[in-house]
């Protein structure tokens, strides 16, 4: 045995030295023309360089066969075996052995023990060019997003060779989006390694683009140029590069901003109505709100397998199961309550007590899991820099259609008039006909059903638990007392105002004291102004 | 003659206070002359317990002071009682000094362990007794009086105080979350040691200071009692009843306000700073909203208006807790939903209202 591993040993280097001098001899031969055949055997050196040769020569025949081969190469599944041909073989672990087949022809050759094949080597620099060469050869692939993947993996760690094909595919390239990755390939790539002038227009090219790798590469040349010109060039692209950035990181803060804001309004618009047009305060609303998001989930229960449109049932599931406890709760509790608002904030607690509790007892004290439709997970990719998720996105749009909707029931129909008399002059209202009783318990219904509303869109982005109303609520009665009483504009401004101004303050303030701050800052706010943004004008506001 | 004329009338807190006597004269006996075995013993855990309460009921007073006599509904007065229960905390952290975990004679654990080299600055003087019990009475009361002064300032009233009383301690809750504020972060302060000396966990500790809150109590009751019935006290209730009139007729209605608001606040600290030693840990969930709207309904049940009906409401309530949560555990918060949509629909007067009139007083 050590006999035969010394042996071994004693022939592998000579045949490594001698393969060197061969390959020296061959260096620009191999690697620019040649087929796979030819090429093939330096992968059995010894020698790191000549296998290295090897790689980039297979790379440049194009072949077909050539990508498995190097793909095996990386995985570590390309042996060498001594006294048979083919040399060098792919093989599969089996139980007692290895499983050999031919890498040209994919044919089986059966089954060896476990000595007769031998692991070809890897190193750092060897898995480098692997990755190169595999890169070059999908840059082919008929799949675009494979050429594209292949132009990003070339871009990181470019050789002249590399360059010289991405230049190649440009030129034949017909797909408009993996051009455009090209051409940022080829520019990074020449940052890298091209000549002074390759590189100052590359430069120009990358001027302004939004790709990390961009300005990456820019901050790695000016670290390493030498050529003053380029160097002065790139610090001005990268200027530029992160004016754009800095643009481009606020108008993602300002749409966090704005889709907390459209939660926020979601979650108070309801709250503005009773509020508002009754003078309640429903502290039970953000329980109303759970009530909506636990719909949702037992929407999607009972319907599985319509996951993607479950949602279109949940809305107004949700509306008519939280408008019917609405309503439950105005007829026995609040009707008896008008006019003393302190004892409706504390009864209405108590009911928002028992709600969650009901919750906890009939269904479950843990969160549940509600599921995303796929019509909503994913982004928008307005450019490299800024995507905008289309969950938030749609639930901005939700959040709007919903006020719209609430604007045109109060000044379109005869709900909305009645609504609207009564909130501004109860007894005049009664005395013209209106039935008051009837309104309040529509109104209030109304608003629990929005909640409810409102819930379904949060089950879509936070966690759905017995104690999730609870969260909303001082944010809601936030941004009513911030937007002014009795006025949906004042709402959604309020909402929005507050969502924005959190998220612009975060970055600096972090998550919490951002949220004090909001805090302090309405505290103060209503010092200045008791009524909110948009008070409400007129004889119903001399309360 | 000042306490003579402050009860005058005023059976319910005459019975109340008679009975408070009695309690804080033999509870402490029965626990430490009295034999475990015997059956007349009452353990040291029941006699903490009593002295919980007792805070809550001088809490359940201040409130009522604000509510009942004022007609601001304060649902923050929770953070006042927990700023006071702070400030005793910071000094029993300080009395650990090197027994601690870490063994660092002058930093607490937590600073220890999140790497802090120094004491913040306002930190000090908690080493001294009657600093740390100034601060329990002063950082409320300042807060109350600057947050009062802008809010009555400008008209603030009714629900939106309510609502802005409850952002303000929600704030302060998460604002004592943070470990950067340097009050022990989620965990608050604990592992206390000793309070000027005297062990904590002895039961001689435990009965002085169930007799110090019974005591708090009993003088909080009387100096508010004093209130209400001196001159202010009108001017407050004219105020709770009609302010624009009050003020129209020349009342300063705003400074009435403040004052009435800022003493209340104090006795909430006061409360807060006694709790403390009793339950051993202050964390920011004292804060939480939920526990100063629940102290409100305390006060509704025994009858708002009353004081003594607070005491008696906080008393009954916190009993009706232990109780039920060690019984029925899931059954508490309905219990508590229940009591608030019932009392306020049915008992607007609370349990004071079921007694016989009370001549004016």
């Amino acid at each position: 045995m050590r006999i035969t591993a010394s042996h071994h040993r004693g022939r592998g280097l000579a045949g490594a030295f001698f393969s060197l001098i061969l390959a020296g001899m061959t260096w620009w031969g191999t690697a620019a023309a040649g087929t796979l055949e030819e090429a093939l055997p330096g992968l059995a050196d010894r020698a790191f360089a000549v296998k290295q040769q090897a790689v980039q020569a297979i790379a440049a025949t194009g072949d077909s066969r050539a990508f498995p081969i190097l793909q095996a190469l990386l995985a570590g599944d390309l042996y060498t075996r001594e006294g048979a041909d083919p040399p060098l073989v792919v093989a599969r672990r089996t139980g007692t052995g290895w499983s050999l087949r031919d890498p040209l022809t994919r044919a089986d050759l059966g089954e060896v023990e476990w000595e007769a094949v031998k692991k070809i080597p890897l190193n750092n620099a060897l898995r480098t060019a692997l990755r190169g060469g595999i890169a070059t050869l999908t840059l082919s692939s008929p799949d675009p997003a494979v050429r594209s993947r292949a132009a990003k993996d070339l871009m990181r760690d470019p050789s002249p060779e590399s360059v010289a094909a991405l230049r190649v595919r440009l030129e034949q390239e017909q797909d408009a989006a993996v051009r455009t990755t090209l051409v940022l390939a080829v520019a990074v790539a020449d940052l890298r390694v091209g000549t002074p002038e390759a590189r100052l227009a590359a430069v120009s090219t990358l001027e302004g683009s939004l790709h990390p790798e961009a300005r990456n590469g820019l901050t790695t040349l000016i670290a390493n140029e030498t050529n003053a010109d380029v160097k002065a060039a790139a610090e001005r692209a990268l200027t530029a590069i992160d004016s754009r950035l800095t643009w481009n990181a606020r108008a993602e803060t300002l749409f966090f901003g704005l889709s907390l804001g459209s939660v926020l309004v979601l979650a108070a618009i309801g709250l503005a109505i009773t509020f508002g047009v009754m003078g309640v305060i429903n502290m039970a609303h953000g329980e109303l709100m759970m009530l909506g998001a636990y719909t949702t989930y037992l929407v999607q229960q009972a319907l599985p397998g319509w996951v993607d449109y479950s949602l279109f049932v949940a809305i107004p599931a949700a509306f008519i199961v939280s408008g019917l406890f609405g309503i439950a709760i105005e007829r026995t509790v609040i009707r008896f309550l008008y006019g003393r608002p302190l004892e409706t904030l504390l009864a209405t607690f108590g009911i928002s007590l028992i709600l969650q509790q009901l919750v906890r007892t009939v269904i479950s004290a843990q969160n549940v899991a509600v599921e995303n439709p796929s019509w909503m997970s994913g982004s928008l990719h307005i450019n490299p820099a800024l995507a905008l998720t289309y969950n938030r996105l749609y639930i901005l749009a939700f959040a709007l259609l919903v006020f719209v909707a609430l604007l045109l029931i109060l000044k379109r129909t005869a709900l909305g008039l009645q609504v609207r008399a009564v909130s501004q002059n109860r007894a005049m209202a009664r005395a013209m006909g209106v039935r008051s009783a009837r309104v309040d318990a529509l109104t209030f219904g109304l608003g629990a059903g929005i909640a409810g509303v409102a819930g379904v869109a949060l089950s879509q982005l936070t966690n759905v638990g017995p104690n999730m109303g609870q969260a909303y609520i001082i944010d809601s009665f936030m941004v009513v007392v911030f937007g002014g009483v009795g006025n949906l504009w004042g709402t959604l401004i309020g909402g929005m105002t507050l969502g924005v101004a959190n998220k612009f303050m975060e970055p600096w303030a972090g998550a919490v004291l951002a949220k004090i701050l909001v805090l302090v800052f309405i505290i103060l706010f209503i010092q200045k102004r008791p009524r909110g943004l948009f008070p409400q004008r007129g004889r119903a506001a001399d309360g | 003659m000042g306490i003579v004329k402050a009860l005058k009338g005023d059976t319910g807190g005459q019975v109340m206070l008679a009975v408070l006597l009695v309690v804080t004269l033999v509870v402490p006996v029965l626990n430490l002359a009295v034999p475990e075995t015997s059956f007349w013993h009452v353990s040291t855990y029941t006699v903490t317990l009593l002295g919980k309460y007792l805070t809550y009921a001088l809490l359940a007073v201040a409130v009522d002071l604000v509510w009942g006599y004022l007609g601001i509904l304060s649902l923050g007065h929770g953070a006042f009682f927990a700023l006071g229960g702070y400030a005793m905390g910071m000094y029993l952290m300080r009395q650990i000094g090197d027994r601690g975990v870490y063994g660092d004679p002058l930093l607490p654990d937590f600073m220890v362990f999140l790497n802090w080299k120094e004491l913040p600055w306002f930190w000090n003087g908690f080493d001294m007794f009657w600093f740390a019990a100034l601060m329990a009475i002063l950082v409320p009361g300042v807060l109350a009086y600057v947050f009062g002064y802008l809010a009555f300032r400008s008209r603030v009233t009714g629900v939106y105080l309510s609502i802005i009383t409850q952002a303000l301690t929600y704030a302060l809750m998460l604002a004592f979350f943070r470990n950067e504020m340097g009050f022990g972060g989620n965990n608050g302060l604990t592992d206390f040691k000793e309070l000027l000396g005297f062990d904590l966990q002895s039961d001689g500790t435990r009965a002085g200071l169930f007799i110090a809150s019974a005591a708090a109590l009993a003088l909080g009751y009387l100096a508010c009692r004093m209130i209400v019935t001196s001159r202010l006290g009108r001017v407050a209730v004219a105020i709770r009843d009609a302010e624009s009139r009050t003020r129209f007729i020349g009342y300063r209605v705003e400074r009435v306000k403040v004052a009435i608001f800022a003493f209340s606040a104090m006795l909430a600290g006061v409360a807060g700073a006694l709790y403390v030693p009793q339950v051993g840990i202050i964390n920011p969930g004292e804060f939480s909203p939920l526990n100063s709207i629940e102290l409100v309904i305390w006060v509704a049940v025994g009858g708002r208006a009353t004081l003594y009906g607070a005491v008696v409401g906080a008393l009954m309530v916190n009993y009706g807790k232990s109780t039920f949560t060690a019984m029925f555990p899931e059954a508490w918060l309905f219990a508590l939903g229940a009591l608030f949509v019932l009392v306020t629909l049915l008992l607007p007067r609370g349990i004071a209202g079921w007694l016989p009139a009370r001549r004016a007083g």
